[in-house]
């Protein structure tokens, strides 16, 4: 119950900072002497292109606010931490990322502009969120959830010209390319090793097709939910049946915030505990957050599966 | 003379309709083990239930294991909730004497909904598989609870029609408050989803073991009160001059309807429909005596969800569809066909 009172509280600082914008000091304060920027502010203006289009950043932003997960994901991996000083409820990491209330699903224009950015960053956008926040003269940039790794990497490309990050947004794009080559030329794709993706305890799973799929399949491994024909919209709901029918090799479980689940739950599903994974501890908890990101990260996921295909394939 | 010829033919139609309905849950419950995304042969499968689960030759251990531990559970479930659900509609709306009366009309639902919620938002993320079937449970007696009492004393008692509003009402109360909740914890959001969706694709004997007394006590009840029903069907005023204590059978049948729809909504998810299209079938087939009505709904309730749950899981097998689609899916065609020849025959 101790929401309400938050949700009061914020409105009462949108109001005191609302009252405080009439003072000109405070917002022009910050954007002073930024000489500590990579590219300079010679840099700026800026025009960057985001899911809703071109935007143009006049200066480097001070007050940003992320209202996805990725995106500050992003900002902090690039040195823009600094820069940022609001994130959405869902935002939680790095671990000293200035969470708020501030949700990026239910997005309140109003709590939002309490924060006073010059730049917002987010994701998915319900209703218009990026022309209302224009309308209030914010300059709003949509990332929305990318559909491969070449749409993630331009994303933090796209993040770094736009907070004068530019050189470190392409050094952590060239260290990412190189880590998963890496990966992928380590793969071993002499044993076709199959798996089963599970986003959920009622066995919803990815295809080939979306983002996180096109990653497993670069290590060489081969999804039971490629099976399922089109239409499913690259998330089917297996059934039971065929997913012990199919007997992977290995089996990911990416609802283990979510739902509990473990190789322990997995185990003691009705007619599980028979599977190959389950019995040779090819079970692979990962961290839910990370799986459903299209961030930096996605190279520790990638290690953690590889890893975890090797243990396999050698036990094999 | 004639009365008698009339007597013997429409209990003739009653045994005949019943026959009908136990033979289609004996191809129901058939078609269930036979069909699936993984092909078992027929022969197989019927040697496999005939020696009562023992595997014949030819038949791979995990053939087996599919079988018993996924299909003949699910196909148990399955029946059982359509049981309960068709059921609880002909009784609920013989008790309240309100043709569109089901299952979810008196906050059985929306409770149950809540229940989950509060389970799954604020429960021990480790027990879900327990805690949520329970306090769905809970939740849908409440929520009958609530509606029964606010219709009672509040809304100044006798009529049915202030029982049916106090049900809207306070489904609409439970609801707002299950939002809530779900805001308040976003993080679970997709987990209660699924959970509202149908949860027949995860069904094992667990869920047999949760459902089956309830479900078999709330049956035996409304079906030993079935002639009563008729009675009340005529009125307050008739029943009680005929002896009949109204408010009570009302609360017996309530009371049982309510724990029949918690069961399946603790094991099964929200499936609507069900309690709204199988009575009505049925009374078209063999007039409106409840005496026919309710045991009929039973048999072909059960034969429709599981016929239903294995279209949800063949149709795009090897993925699966949530059954609450298809039951409105098939259901509302099929019920306005049902209606529609009735009207040409009549």
């Amino acid at each position: 119950m101790g929401k309400p009172l938050g949700i009061l509280v914020a409105v009462a600082l949108a109001f005191a900072l609302a009252a405080c914008s009439d003072d000109p000091a405070i917002t022009t304060a910050p954007t002073g002497g930024s000489a500590t920027a990579s590219t300079g502010s010679a840099a700026f203006p800026v025009t960057v292109t985001g899911t809703n289009g071109d935007v143009t950043i006049d200066s480097r932003p001070e007050r940003i606010v992320s209202l996805s997960p990725t995106a500050t994901e992003d900002l902090f991996a690039i040195g823009a931490g600094d820069q940022v000083i609001a994130v959405d409820d869902q935002s939680n990491y790095p671990a000293d990322v200035p969470t708020t209330d501030l949700s990026g699903f239910e997005p309140n224009i109003e709590a939002i502009a309490g924060y006073e950015p010059d730049l917002v960053v987010f994701a998915t956008e319900p209703g218009d969120l990026g022309s209302s926040l224009e309308g209030l003269g914010i300059t709003a940039l949509q990332l929305d959830a990318a559909p491969n790794l070449d749409v993630a990497y331009d994303q933090i490309e796209q993040l770094g010209a736009a907070t004068g990050h530019a050189d470190e947004s392409a050094a952590l794009v060239e260290q990412m390319r190189s880590d998963i080559q890496g990966l992928v030329d380590e793969a071993d794709t002499a044993i076709a090793m199959s798996f089963y993706y599970e986003l959920d305890d009622t066995f919803y799973s990815v295809t080939s097709k979306t983002f996180i799929g096109q990653l497993l399949r670069m290590l060489g491994l081969e999804n039971i939910a490629d099976a399922v024909g089109k239409g499913s919209g690259g998330y089917p709901q297996l059934s039971a049946e065929y997913i012990i029918e199919s007997d992977p090799d290995l089996i990911f479980l990416a609802d283990t915030k979510c739902c509990g689940q473990s190789a322990e739950t997995v185990a003691k599903r009705p007619g599980w505990a028979g599977l190959t994974a389950v019995a040779e501890g090819g079970v692979v908890p990962l961290n839910d957050d990370v799986a459903s990101r299209w961030g930096p990260r996605v190279v520790e996921l990638l290690e953690r599966i590889s890893d975890a295909a090797a243990a396999e394939a050698s036990a094999a | 003379m004639s009365s008698l010829v009339r007597g013997e033919r429409r209990l003739s139609a009653r045994a005949r309709a019943t026959v009908l309905g136990v033979a289609v849950l004996i191809v129901a419950v058939l078609v269930g083990l036979l069909v699936g995304p993984v092909r078992i042969g027929a022969a197989n499968v019927l040697r496999w239930l005939f020696s009562f689960g023992d595997p014949p030759q030819g038949m791979s251990e995990q053939q087996a294991l599919i079988l018993a531990d996924l299909r003949l559970p699910r196909v148990i479930v399955a029946g059982l909730v359509g049981a309960s659900l068709a059921a609880s509609g002909a009784a609920y709306q013989a008790v309240f004497r309100n043709p569109l009366a089901d299952p979810y009309l008196l906050g059985a639902a929306a409770g149950a909904g809540l229940g989950a919620t509060i389970a799954v938002a604020y429960g021990p993320s480790g027990a879900l598989e327990l805690t949520v079937p329970v306090a769905a449970f809970v939740g849908a007696l409440v929520g009958v609870g609530l509606a029964y009492g606010l219709g009672r004393s509040t809304l100044g008692g006798r009529s049915t029609t202030s029982l049916v509003l106090a049900g809207v009402a306070v489904a609409s109360f439970l609801t707002a408050v299950q939002t809530f909740l779900q805001q308040q914890r976003s993080e679970t959001l997709r987990q209660v989803y699924t959970w509202i969706l149908g949860r027949l694709g995860t069904t094992g004997w667990d869920d047999v073991r949760l459902a089956l007394p309830s479900v078999v006590l709330a049956l035996a009840t409304m079906l030993s009160v079935r002639r009563l029903l008729d009675v009340i069907e005529v009125g307050d005023l008739e029943a009680r001059s005929l002896g009949l204590h109204v408010a009570r059978l009302r609360l017996v049948v309530v009371i049982a309807a309510s724990l029949a729809t918690a069961a399946a909504v603790a094991v099964a998810g929200l499936i609507g429909f069900v309690g709204l299209i199988i009575p009505h079938t049925v009374r078209l087939m063999v007039g409106g005596s409840y005496r026919s009505v309710l045991p009929l709904s039973v048999l072909f309730g059960a034969s429709f969800l599981i016929l239903v749950d294995t279209l949800a899981r063949t149709v795009v097998a090897p993925a699966e569809i949530p059954i609450g689609v298809i039951t409105a899916f098939v259901g509302a065609p099929f019920f306005i066909a049902v209606l529609r020849r009735n009207r040409r025959a009549a």
